[in-house]
């Protein structure tokens, strides 16, 4: 047991180590920092000192083993675009990423498995081939096309919702909620809808089709030969058999969901860390859009372990197999 | 009977706060402001908000000629010496009454390595106290750009940047925040409330203000809204009154909707494609042994077979204005006859290229930023193809800002295209950039954008009289002698001025400045 959860963290430091490479490497083409942070009147002079004052003089393996140093004391720098230390940033951006992707996250789930199960048990009804027509259009359209329609129909035509922003938040300590002010709420369904679609789909589909799989088994077949009601087998035996890869993909695609909030975010002028990101990458923001890289790298990283321990702790076929030398 | 009581009371509360009465005006852009420090970026947005809450001791009227502002009047007590009389009773907004050590203070800070303005200071030698109300200026020689300049040049409380450590406009080796970045003390019209980045700021008018406003603004409320159809979704339901950058393509529609209106207006930025004139061989080409574009035939055929009205109607969409000066009509040493272009002649064009002997044409790459200016790339698109009817095979490299200034500010290129607005609404600080040959070492402003290096010796001694020269009448001959220079020679070729419209509610009134800034003074909502 020790020996895999070891052998596992290493292989994830090993990735963290690849992606900090790479992430740092493409930043040597993204352009110049400087030309953007003196403006065009700068002198020769105020670049050189300001290039040296930034450290971008030195060569390439002394950039990267001091980012390195610094980025595992979880220390990125200061953002050259605004002049804040990076880790400030995130953590002022953290809430509003996490907020939108959990609620979309939840939306993905609450609607998907209902509908799932839905068109599974119901394949010919007219609602059925609503969803799945609706949701061919989720999985076809891209994110930033669904959100501004939203943004047309909710907010331009119909005048229920705000367009953009996060509406109040409240301070919880450093945390800043929008969950605890109608405003804020209300600025928080266009774009958790938006960015949970995709997944929704996802979920759906899958979803039904293990259900198809399952109901046509042979122990719900005995189920019905033993007379329980079709509410006891759908929902006591079907639906308990499929929800396991349905959990692995959410679990998995929570990643996504947290990485693809770049496009809502930005949509939807939402102030989270991928909004952040895309204005560092017009900017050459170097310190933020390593720290952001490295950050997505690293909630990737740890699902995955999360994944593969809860995967050790749920099947024990996994725990016979590397026990050795029982056969 | 209470009820009614409070009705009345409410009422009568109601009509005694009726004319000052909160008028709020959100507006909205792309980007988002960087810092507070009104020395730290100089960058449009950024000083439209330095303007709200700090003053200079001049500030522009409407026809961009500087007025007093925190300094009542001004001599020249010789050709070096400026004295400045300053106003009295002006109050910072924390309420401490400014000095002249707070002037001289702000003057020296401006000149700091680290700060982003000093271009408005440039020159400035010392700055001087002689009573609380009157500062001395002594610059290096005669000076006759310097209030265009100090109108940028923000006036900052010493006691407070003292006390708060923000003697330095900013420090990247620290790698800390400073305290001005995000905190004000200025003695302007707004004061600053809130600033939460990427979500809002929040300004609220100064109610010592030293002057009184025309507009009747008394709230800002600034969001930055990043995507375009965001931005203008945002105005059409009523969530911001104003967006300062509409996107081109929307214009048509929200010009057919009732409740926006367009304020059109140009910038004082011009478009242009500029060449390398000082290689021996230019990098990008496929000419060997000599640089075509050291032939003037060569740059006029590139100049005349562009249709730049095409460009205008199809690319532009009607917002561009074409022009063959390379300064804009409301900077000072604009003039009209610089302002038609030689015509688009594709046979004329073909007939040069010929008699400069390349009469196959000959092939060449064109650098073009992408995310820069309105329709960068699509403009040198079609360039590309209407040079290609000449006989000029031209291949096309677009390219993100960030590494494009990278590239062609090391004259990495044999033809490239540009932009420039005159920040001081004077045609030195255009003439300087572009026209004057580099300095040797190239160090200081002479040609620090002339990235082909066109050089005229002729040129360069008008533009060095027009850097000193104090009559107003022989200095604005020089700007006009050194543009004649210039466009018989074809040093550039101009290509037109943006039209930036502004889209903002139907009860929302404003002047369109052509630098883009959102002048408070004149903003009002009925």
């Amino acid at each position: 047991m020790l020996a895999f959860v070891l052998r596992r963290i290493l292989q994830s430091m090993a990735v963290m180590a690849v992606v900090a490479f790479i992430a740092f490497g493409l930043f040597n083409f993204v352009g110049d920092p400087v030309a953007f942070m003196l403006g065009q009147d700068a002198t020769v002079e105020d670049r050189t000192r300001l290039r040296g004052e930034l450290g971008l003089d030195q060569p390439f393996h002394v950039q990267f083993g001091r980012f390195v140093g610094n980025a595992v004391q979880g220390e990125f720098g200061v953002s050259l675009r605004q002049g804040r230390k990076v880790s400030t940033l995130l953590k002022e951006r953290l809430p509003a990423t996490i907020e939108l992707s959990v609620a979309a996250a939840l939306i993905a789930l609450f609607v998907g498995i209902p509908a799932g199960v839905y068109t599974a048990l119901r394949r010919q009804s007219w609602l059925s081939h609503l969803l799945l027509a609706v949701s061919l259009i989720g999985v076809s359209l891209p994110t930033f096309l669904i959100g501004i329609l939203l943004i047309l129909v909710f907010a331009v035509i119909l005048g229920w919702l705000p367009s953009f922003g996060r509406g109040d938040v409240v301070a919880l300590g450093w945390w800043t909620t929008g969950l605890l002010t109608p405003s804020g709420l209300k600025a928080l369904i266009l774009p958790s809808i938006t960015l949970a679609l995709f997944q929704m789909t996802l979920i759906m589909r899958l979803v039904r089709a293990e259900m198809l799989e399952v109901l046509r088994t042979d122990y719900i077949k005995f189920a019905r030969a033993r007379g329980l009601t079709d509410r006891a087998i759908h929902f006591g035996h079907a639906l308990k058999n499929t929800l396991v890869p349905v959990i692995t993909i959410t679990g998995l695609q929570l990643g996504a969901i947290i990485a693809f909030a770049i496009i809502t975010e930005t949509v939807f002028q939402w102030p989270g860390m991928g909004l952040l990101f895309i204005q560092a990458v017009n900017f050459a923001d170097i310190p933020v859009m390593a720290a952001y890289l490295c950050f997505i790298a690293l909630v990737f990283v740890l699902i995955n372990l999360l994944v593969d321990l809860l995967y050790y702790l749920v099947d024990p076929r996994l725990r016979i197999e590397r026990s050795g030398g029982g056969h | 009977m209470r009820f009614k009581l409070l009705i009345g009371a409410l009422a009568a509360a109601a009509m005694v706060a009726g004319p000052v009465s909160a008028k709020s005006l959100r507006w909205a852009s792309q980007g988002d402001i960087l810092t507070f420090d009104p020395m730290s970026q100089n960058e449009s947005l950024n000083n439209t908000f330095s303007d709200y809450i700090y003053d200079g001791l001049v500030r522009y009227n409407k026809q961009f000629v500087p007025e007093p502002a925190l300094a009542t009047s001004w001599t020249r007590v010789s050709p070096t010496v400026w004295r400045f009389n300053l106003r009295k009773n002006v109050k910072f907004h924390d309420g401490s009454p400014l000095t002249a050590d707070d002037v001289v203070f702000s003057f020296e800070r401006v000149l700091k390595p680290a700060s982003n303005m000093k271009v408005y200071a440039q020159g400035i030698k010392e700055t001087k106290k002689i009573d609380d109300y009157t500062v001395e200026v002594i610059t290096d020689g005669p000076n006759p750009v310097l209030l265009r300049g100090l109108v940028d040049v923000k006036i900052m409380n010493k006691a407070w940047a003292t006390k708060h450590n923000v003697l330095n406009p900013q420090d990247y080796v620290k790698k800390e925040e400073t305290h001005a970045a995000r905190n004000t003390n200025g003695t302007g019209q707004f004061m600053l409330k809130s600033f939460e980045p990427d979500v809002r700021t929040v300004l609220v008018a100064n109610p010592n203000w030293w002057d009184k406003a025309e507009g009747n603004v008394t709230e800002i409320v600034y969001r930055p809204i990043k995507s375009d159809a965001t931005r203008a979704a945002a105005l059409l339901s009523n969530e911001v009154d104003l967006v300062l950058d509409p996107p081109t393509q929307d214009i048509p529609r929200l010009r057919q909707n009732s409740a926006i209106k367009i304020a059109d207006g140009t910038e004082t930025r011009i478009i242009f494609l500029g060449m390398d004139q000082w290689r021996d061989e230019s990098p990008y080409t496929d000419v060997k042994g000599k640089n075509p574009f050291k032939d003037k035939r060569v740059r006029q055929a590139m100049y005349q077979a562009i249709d730049v009205e095409a460009i205008r109607r199809a690319t532009m969409r009607g917002l561009a204005v074409p022009t063959g000066s390379m300064i804009a009509p409301q900077v000072n040493g604009y003039f009209e006859e610089f302002a038609k272009r030689l015509p688009y002649d594709e046979s004329a064009a073909k007939k040069l290229l010929a008699d400069a002997g390349y009469p196959q044409g000959f092939s060449f790459t064109l650098d073009c930023p992408n995310n820069r200016y309105i329709n960068d790339e699509e403009i040198c698109i079609a360039i590309t193809a209407m040079w290609a009817k000449v006989g000029l095979k031209v291949k096309l490299n677009a390219m993100p800002r960030a590494t494009y200034f990278q590239k062609i500010q090391k004259n990495d290129t044999s033809v490239y295209l540009l932009g420039w607005a005159t920040a001081t609404f004077d045609g030195l600080y255009t003439l300087q950039s572009l026209i004057r040959t580099p300095a040797a070492d190239g160090k200081g402003a002479d040609g620090n954008f002339n990235l082909g290096k066109y050089s005229n010796p002729k040129a360069d001694a008008l533009i060095d009289q027009v850097k000193t020269e104090i009559d107003d009448g022989k200095r604005n001959q020089a700007m006009r002698d050194a543009q004649r220079i210039h466009a018989d020679d074809v040093g550039h070729i101009p290509l037109h001025q943006q039209v930036i419209p502004w889209a903002m509610r139907s009860n929302v009134s404003v002047f369109h400045r052509a630098d883009n800034r959102l002048d408070m003074r004149w903003a009002r909502v009925d």
